[in-house]
């Protein structure tokens, strides 16, 4: 079980108090198992048409960002075994 | 209204002088526009968007009081190929966001969506699942479209009350469209716009329409405020002639009818193109009685000195009570109401988010 951790306007829009847990075991997996147990935050995290991870969307995980690896490689063992969460994150930005 | 940091619920009796500000409805999220079903008022749609997390539509069948997320996948039809950059140079078609959304007339599941780039996009089951009438950016000039300074936006769908097959729209900067198949196919009605500020003058497309009015029993009269310049059409914008006459400055982003009476007309003139704020610090809607051409400034109750904001191009609306009501938003965050057509104003509330829309239910 993958424990992955919502930035507050996408728990609020998936109506999620808390850490989300989906079976998944890639950046892929877990972006398509969010987007099937909360379709309402289909096209937020990744662009719809296009599939990509959308700019100010960011992907953290034991310390290290996920954003540009590969969406179909194995995560860090220690999210697999559920010792740490998959965070997504809304980017900084602005000044 | 939709501000940029959420949406909000003002509530009033018919007295209009007593109100109840409730939200913001997601807070945090810029909500462009939103708009309850002329069939039925506790049907609203909401449309939720931002930098980081793309489009939302929300839908609420209980009059806003609670909300649900519907579909959101605005994908154009087949190819979308390309419109002009603002440089000149073909620019791939993408969806960025919903502007407008307008319930139907006469089926309560049916909405249209006006967005940017430019396309309007039709749901008949809600809001679950959207379709581009691609008709509109298929007509021919598509390629040739450019960008306004706020995106290639669809920003004005007018819906005529006696034909269910002619839909209005207009589009920044391409100009206006009529369709009178349902939206399968459209016609520039741009003739009489005379844009000056492009290398031609009586092109077929590419004038700055802000937006497009209609009184619902007169609708092949229609009223426009463009980049520069009040327009009107008595002909389903076949030809348009200007009716700004003696105002300040023609100027401006909000235009609107009279409830009742179809030749009163609203705008709030705004300095110029090149500084969007109220002429001299002055805050004043204008209304004329004959259809343009006629002005009169409306300024009781309104700031006059040292006001300085805009009223963006969704931000009026008109209630339907006996004396019609007039309310417009500004990016200062201030809503105003006018009980009376327009004679005296007071604030709604001063402190909100810039206003980006306005919409007014009269509920029965």
């Amino acid at each position: 079980m993958t424990r992955v951790v919502l930035p507050y306007h996408l728990r609020n829009l998936a109506k999620v108090d808390g850490e989300v847990h989906v079976e998944a075991s890639t950046t892929r997996e877990v972006l398509d198992a969010l987007e099937a147990a909360h379709p309402a935050l289909r096209g937020t995290l990744r662009d719809i048409s296009t599939g990509k991870r959308r700019p100010f969307v960011r992907f953290y995980a034991c310390e290290e960002d996920l954003s540009h690896e590969d969406v179909d490689a194995s995560l860090p063992d220690a999210v697999l075994q559920g010792r740490e969460p998959f965070l997504v994150i809304g980017a900084m930005a602005g000044g | 209204m939709g501000t940029r940091k959420g949406a909000f619920i003002l509530t009033s009796d018919e007295g209009r002088r007593d109100w109840k500000v409730e939200g913001p409805h997601f807070a945090g999220w810029e909500v462009y526009h939103l708009k309850g079903s002329p069939l039925d008022p506790d049907r609203i749609w909401a449309s939720q968007s931002g930098g980081w997390l793309g489009q939302v539509i929300q839908s609420s069948k209980d009059g806003g009081r609670s909300w649900d997320p519907v579909g959101n996948d605005f994908s154009y039809v087949g190819d979308a190929g390309t419109h002009q950059d603002f440089d000149g140079t073909p620019k791939p078609w993408k969806f960025t966001r919903v502007w407008h959304l307008e319930p139907s007339l006469s089926d309560v599941e049916t909405v249209y969506a006006g967005v940017e780039d430019a396309a309007l996009f039709k749901t008949t089951d809600g809001g679950a699942t959207w379709t581009e009438l691609s008709g509109l950016r298929g007509h021919g000039s598509g390629p040739e479209w450019q960008p306004g300074a706020g995106g290639l936006c669809l920003h004005t769908i007018l819906l005529d009350p006696t034909d269910e097959q002619r839909i209005f729209t207009a589009i920044s900067a391409a100009g206006a469209f009529r369709t009178d198949d349902g939206g399968d196919s459209w016609l520039p009605i741009n003739k009489g716009l005379l844009s000056g500020e492009i290398p031609q003058q009586e092109a077929e497309i590419g004038h700055c329409v802000h937006k497009l009015a209609m009184h619902p029993s007169r609708p092949d009269t229609l009223f426009m405020q463009k980049h520069w310049d009040v327009m009107r059409s008595d002909d389903a914008g076949g030809q348009w002639t200007e009716v700004s006459g003696d105002l300040p400055t023609d100027f401006g982003f909000v235009i609107d009818v009279h409830a009742h009476e179809p030749e009163t007309v609203f705008v709030l003139p705004i300095t110029s193109d090149y500084l969007h704020v109220v002429p001299d610090g002055k805050l004043r809607v204008f209304r004329s009685r004959t259809g343009g051409g006629e002005w009169e400034p409306l300024s009781k109750g309104l700031p006059q000195e040292n006001c300085y904001v805009n009223v963006l191009r969704d931000a009026m609306a008109v209630d339907r009570l006996d004396e019609c009501g007039v309310y417009f938003g500004t990016t200062g965050g201030q809503v105003y109401c006018s009980p009376d057509g327009g004679d005296t104003w007071d604030a709604i509330v001063r402190d909100l988010p810039a206003v980006l829309s306005v919409e007014v239910q009269t509920l029965a």
